[in-house]
């Protein structure tokens, strides 16, 4: 499903980070970073909740605008019941909608808040997401101090936070186009290789985007994933070559930009909702004010692990939501 | 795509673990556990005058208690992730499980979180242990009479 907008704008972002991605190589394209990974909470959980209500309080001091002025909230993260979304939402106080597709809530909740602009339903809306890393390895791993021995192909949950605020003033990035994607399932019950877990997703919602839009390719400057890591990505470009005959050129993925993979200890790259939306808000879109790329299209791709399902023996689904930004003209 | 022929393709670009060397690791690594053991049992019956059996049992609070201790102070974990089964299948990894599990849950209460998740990973290993010793006993009382 595909839609294209005429009309609508993210006209600014924001974004929080904690100490491993502040060590990473984006360091001066985050707004705030943490050098531990507490933020003065108590709990992990507690501290995934700050860091969208830190996101939300930034953007808004850079809109100079406040609360009543937001129409709506969307937001996602990967923990139970979306809490660090649910808490944050409470304290700040904006009508509330919780999203959740694993690694791909960030997009999804830039489309949805795109349509109800484009549709003339709301003036403006924050979209947000985040992930911790402790807290994700405490709900879907091993305790944090267990360790545990990894694979290569494991990645590292990005720590961070961050907004963007949509609205249909024609500033800063334009929302072109949007495609929702559909599950997949190939199988893969490893839940150690999400790259190969959602590859299959990512490639099935770029090639729906560009038949539905009748484009090629090479339409994009960068086709961006987030965040299938360095196995995912030669998965990838394999897979779309021989299921849909496209050479993938101008590819990335952010899982592979956000942390220097030669010296943190990230093994196939990063990972969690706030990737995606950390390497896009801030370094990406630098690049695109500066003209290095015009327009993108950027796939979030989202492993719907469940430890439950894990258990009972069935493999793991994913979905990718693909949006296409662009330079204003 | 079918499953077959994706898992073929997953397979080509996924890197192969170094057995050999994470073998290689974890014998030497458990080895040194070991020979730290028969060190301290040695250590504590000729100090003590004691049996090597009460020796053993001491032998056995001595590393628990080191494992625990690195544990809390956090960087037990790093040892773990490059010794990996040569510290996890000893007794410091029994102490490693249950600490680590109690340390993620504190916050959650006495009784909801430490109490309830404290053998979240130890759990089974004292499960399938007792089965498992019970087992093997049995067989030996009726092979060799006990």
């Amino acid at each position: 499903m595909t839609f294209k907008y005429n009309n609508v704008y993210i006209n600014e972002t924001s974004t929080v980070v904690g100490p491993y991605e502040k060590k990473g190589p984006l360091n001066n394209y985050f707004d705030k970073s943490y050098d531990d990974l507490y933020f003065g909470t108590k709990t992990w959980e507690q501290a995934e909740m700050k860091l969208i209500e830190e996101s939300v309080n930034i953007l808004l001091k850079k809109l100079k605008k406040n609360r009543f002025d937001i129409d709506l909230h969307i937001s996602g993260d990967l923990l139970n019941q979306i809490v660090a979304s649910n808490y944050a939402a409470a304290r700040l106080g904006i009508p509330f909608l919780g999203v959740y597709s694993a690694c791909a809530s960030s997009v999804e909740g830039l489309i949805l808040g795109a349509n109800m602009i484009e549709a003339d339903q709301i003036k403006n809306c924050i979209c947000s997401a985040s992930s911790h890393n402790n807290a994700a390895e405490k709900q879907f791993r091993n305790p944090v101090e267990y360790g545990g021995p990894k694979p290569k192909t494991a990645t590292f949950t990005t720590t961070g936070g961050a907004s963007a605020y949509l609205s249909s003033n024609k500033k800063g990035i334009k929302i072109e186009s949007s495609t929702i994607g559909t599950v997949q399932d190939l199988g893969i019950t490893d839940a150690f290789h999400m790259g190969a877990i959602m590859a299959p997703a990512a490639g099935d919602t770029i090639y729906q985007h560009l038949n539905d839009l009748k484009r090629e390719i090479d339409y994009y400057d960068l086709i961006l994933t987030g965040d299938l890591g360095v196995y995912g990505k030669k998965i990838l470009v394999d897979y779309m070559q021989t299921e849909y005959g496209i050479e993938l050129k101008n590819y990335d993925d952010t899982a592979t930009i956000i942390y220097d993979l030669d010296e943190q200890p990230v093994y196939a790259g990063g990972s969690g909702c706030a990737c995606a939306p950390l390497v896009t808000y801030g370094y990406i879109f630098r690049k695109m004010h500066k003209n290095e790329y015009r327009r993108i299209l950027l796939v979030a791709t989202g492993a719907l692990l469940s430890t439950t399902m894990v258990n009972q023996k069935l493999s793991i689904p994913s979905i990718a939501h693909a949006i296409s930004l662009e330079v204003i003209e | 795509m079918e499953k077959n022929r994706y898992k073929d393709l997953v397979n080509k670009h996924t890197p192969k673990e170094n057995r050999l060397y994470n073998i290689m690791v974890a014998f030497i690594t458990g080895g040194l556990m070991g020979l730290l053991g028969e060190f301290l049992i040695q250590v504590y019956s000729y100090f003590l005058n004691i049996p090597s059996k009460e020796a053993s049992t001491f032998m056995i609070i001595t590393l628990v208690l080191f494992g625990t201790l690195f544990t809390s102070l956090g960087f037990f974990d790093k040892w773990v992730n490059f010794a990996k089964s040569g510290l996890i299948i000893p007794i410091t990894g029994f102490a490693h499980a249950m600490m680590s599990a109690s340390l993620e849950y504190r916050k959650e209460g006495l009784v909801t979180g430490i109490g309830t998740n404290m053998f979240k990973l130890a759990g089974s290993v004292i499960i399938f242990g007792t089965v498992s010793a019970y087992l093997v006993g049995l067989i030996r009382l009726i092979l060799f009479g006990g």
